[in-house]
């Protein structure tokens, strides 16, 4: 029997895809002013990266989470004013490439390019806008690992998932259970 | 706020299911409709191989009218789409709570309207393997579009009206497609599983999910208003009396908006009929719709009296014959379906028994959208046709079978398209409706004084 040499591969697209699971424990709501009460008591707690599930977006529990601002509006700025420069460059250096004389107007001839950067502004702004949600949503993704989810969080339940290991779990379960969870779940 | 205009009581729970129930097996109904749409296409199919096969002659073109009933559909097709983004972002900027049990109809509406519309210039041009002539791409004969040409604007607007309104339905999508994903089994779980990106409802991802969605919102709302004051430049940037008006850009759009109100009311109606939607599509819904219709119907109707004012008051002759040619000239009776329809009905919804009747609305809805396709064919074909720059060229033009086929042929596309979109995904948002219920609360004393 000849004895295989294994060498340990690295498999990038199953950690992206396929995060190992996180332990921690994951408190199902009924109510939304519970859901609330119990992200205070695990911020008082000092807890900062837990994640709450809800089925839509609420103010109440950005209020609480107190989260900054999402940096999304970054990536839709830069993309209006790429493609605001990119609409700019291709008219004048199309125009001036070949220049035509069209109607007497100048080779270059900014007003009627103003539509074709507006266009422009508009589709990159809302391309990188999309990016710029997927980008960060996969990021905080990746940060959280594979955490537990219940089907109930996109109908009528909310949810909130502590990342904790055996030692914490105990003491967290009785906080979620004290703000009023339905059910709370060990993983 | 316009939260008491869903009904209060419903919950989440009940909203979730009633919507996702309209994606269950399909009746014979539905592939009755779907059949006659994919008919309808075929119509389309063939009159388009006989326009390949024997020319542009066979829809009627002849001097001086070359810009006929493919141009008035590509017009009447943009405008539909207009009220979708309407729906779905400028009243989202607004806050309109009502909007919410609409607007993905009318998103999916405007996507299907532009991929309608889209055709019709690789139509009108007869040779659509040349299409790509029109993108600036580097070529052997070193040559670039005319970025001065409001037709090279028109493609630029247009396209990337298909992209953002796209990305916008897409993107609004998603949260539903996960709710329909954790309720759904077999090989429907499956695709809604891919669909739904992983969406899980985290808080990390309402956040970028919230602001990208407000950026695209502000985005689609000047891009919508854009858009059909480019197709109106179409016609404004030249010369030809009843065209050459700067009144144009806003006429434009508020007809567009007009007929692709009326489009919403017809398609919501028996979607509402068929899928048990009573619940969550309300009666004060329809009224918003009609509001709207009135509005925007006004605005035309007084477009309409300062076009021929403006006519008249220029003391231009060739624009007073043109406006006169218009009213009492071989076309008189498409110009008067058109000052009807759009002239006088809406002025019927000023009471609030037409708004809140749904079959009256459902009626004028579609008198609306008729008496705008006939706009479009009288701005277009009455303008041309009658242009006394060439007395001796003036001839009327009749549209032929091949542009009725087409015709019809755009009507099954985008039926097929939208009745196809309705039974695989949500047609009725599920999380933004419940966004406008009162959330789940221990303390029911505190949900008086909830605010959204």
């Amino acid at each position: 029997m000849t004895t295989h040499l294994r060498l340990p591969l690295p498999k990038p697209l199953q950690e992206i895809f396929h995060p190992p699971p996180t332990p921690g424990v994951l408190g199902i709501f009924q109510y939304l002013d519970a859901t609330l009460d119990a992200i205070k008591k695990l911020r008082a707690a000092g807890h900062t990266d837990f994640t709450v599930y809800s089925p839509i977006p609420r103010h109440e529990i950005e209020d609480v989470l107190d989260q900054p601002v999402s940096p999304v509006r970054m990536f839709t700025l830069v993309g209006g004013i790429a493609g605001c420069a990119i609409g700019a460059w291709l008219t004048l250096w199309m125009s001036y490439d070949w220049p035509i004389q069209v109607g007497g107007k100048p080779i270059g001839s900014v007003p009627p390019y103003v539509v074709i950067m507006f266009e422009m502004t508009v589709l990159f702004g809302a391309l990188s806008t999309i990016l710029g949600i997927l980008f960060n949503a996969a990021f905080a993704a990746r940060r959280g690992g594979t955490i537990q989810y219940d089907p109930r969080f996109t109908n009528d339940r909310f949810g909130v998932f502590v990342p904790a290991g055996s030692d914490k779990a105990a003491r967290l379960e009785a906080l979620l259970r004290e703000a009023g969870a339905e059910e709370v779940h060990r993983g | 706020m316009a939260e008491a205009r869903t009904p209060t009581r419903l919950t989440y729970d009940y909203v979730t299911r009633t919507i996702a129930r309209t994606l269950g097996a399909p009746t014979r109904g539905y592939f009755l409709l779907l059949g006659s749409a994919v008919g309808l296409l075929g119509v389309g199919i063939i009159t388009l191989l006989f326009l390949l096969r024997y020319g542009l002659g066979l829809a009627g073109y002849s001097h001086p009218v070359y810009w006929a009933v493919f141009i008035t559909c590509f017009v009447f097709w943009v405008g539909i789409a207009h009220s979708g983004t309407l729906i779905s972002a400028i009243l989202f900027l607004f806050r309109s709570g009502w909007r919410t049990a609409v607007y993905r109809t009318a998103e999916a509406m405007t996507v299907f309207a532009v991929m309608t519309a889209g055709l019709f210039p690789l139509i009108h041009i007869g040779r659509q393997w040349y299409f790509y002539w029109l993108i600036p791409y580097p070529n052997e004969r070193g040559l670039w579009p005319n970025f001065k040409s409001p037709l090279i604007w028109d493609e630029f607007a247009i396209g990337t009206y298909f992209t953002v309104s796209t990305v916008f339905l897409i993107m609004g999508l998603i949260p539903d497609i996960a709710a329909v994903r954790d309720l759904a089994t077999g090989w429907r779980k499956k695709l809604y599983g891919i669909t739904a990106l992983g969406w899980t409802g985290a808080n990390e991802q309402w956040r970028h999910y919230t602001r990208g969605y407000l950026y695209l919102a502000a985005l689609a709302t000047p891009l919508v208003l854009s858009v059909h004051s480019v197709v109106s430049w179409d016609f404004a940037m030249a010369i030809v009396p009843g065209w050459h008006a700067t009144l144009f850009a806003p006429y434009f759009v508020a007809g567009a908006i007009y007929s692709g109100v009326g489009m919403v009311i017809t398609l919501l109606v028996p979607i509402r009929r068929l899928f048990h939607l009573e619940e969550i599509i309300t009666v004060d819904h329809f009224e918003n719709l009609a509001k709207l219709c009135l509005l925007t119907g006004s605005i035309v109707s007084f477009s309409y009296v300062t076009e021929n004012f403006v006519a008249w008051f220029s003391g231009n002759a060739a624009e007073r014959a043109a406006f006169w040619y218009r009213a009492f000239g071989p076309y008189w009776w498409a110009s008067w379906t058109m000052n009807i329809c759009n002239g006088l009905l809406p002025w019927l919804l000023w009471s609030k028994k037409v708004r809140t009747n749904i079959t009256a609305l459902f009626v004028i809805s579609i008198f609306v959208n008729i008496g705008m396709w006939f706009e479009r064919y009288v701005i277009i074909v009455v303008s041309l046709a009658g242009e006394p720059f060439e007395p001796w060229a003036n001839a009327v033009y009749n549209p032929t079978w091949a542009d009725w086929g087409i015709m019809a042929g755009s009507f099954g596309w985008f039926f097929m398209w939208f009745l196809l979109f309705v039974k695989n995904f949500p047609a009725v948002s599920i999380s933004e409706v419940k966004e406008v219920l009162v959330p789940p609360r221990r303390q029911k004393a505190r949900a008086g004084a909830q605010h959204t």
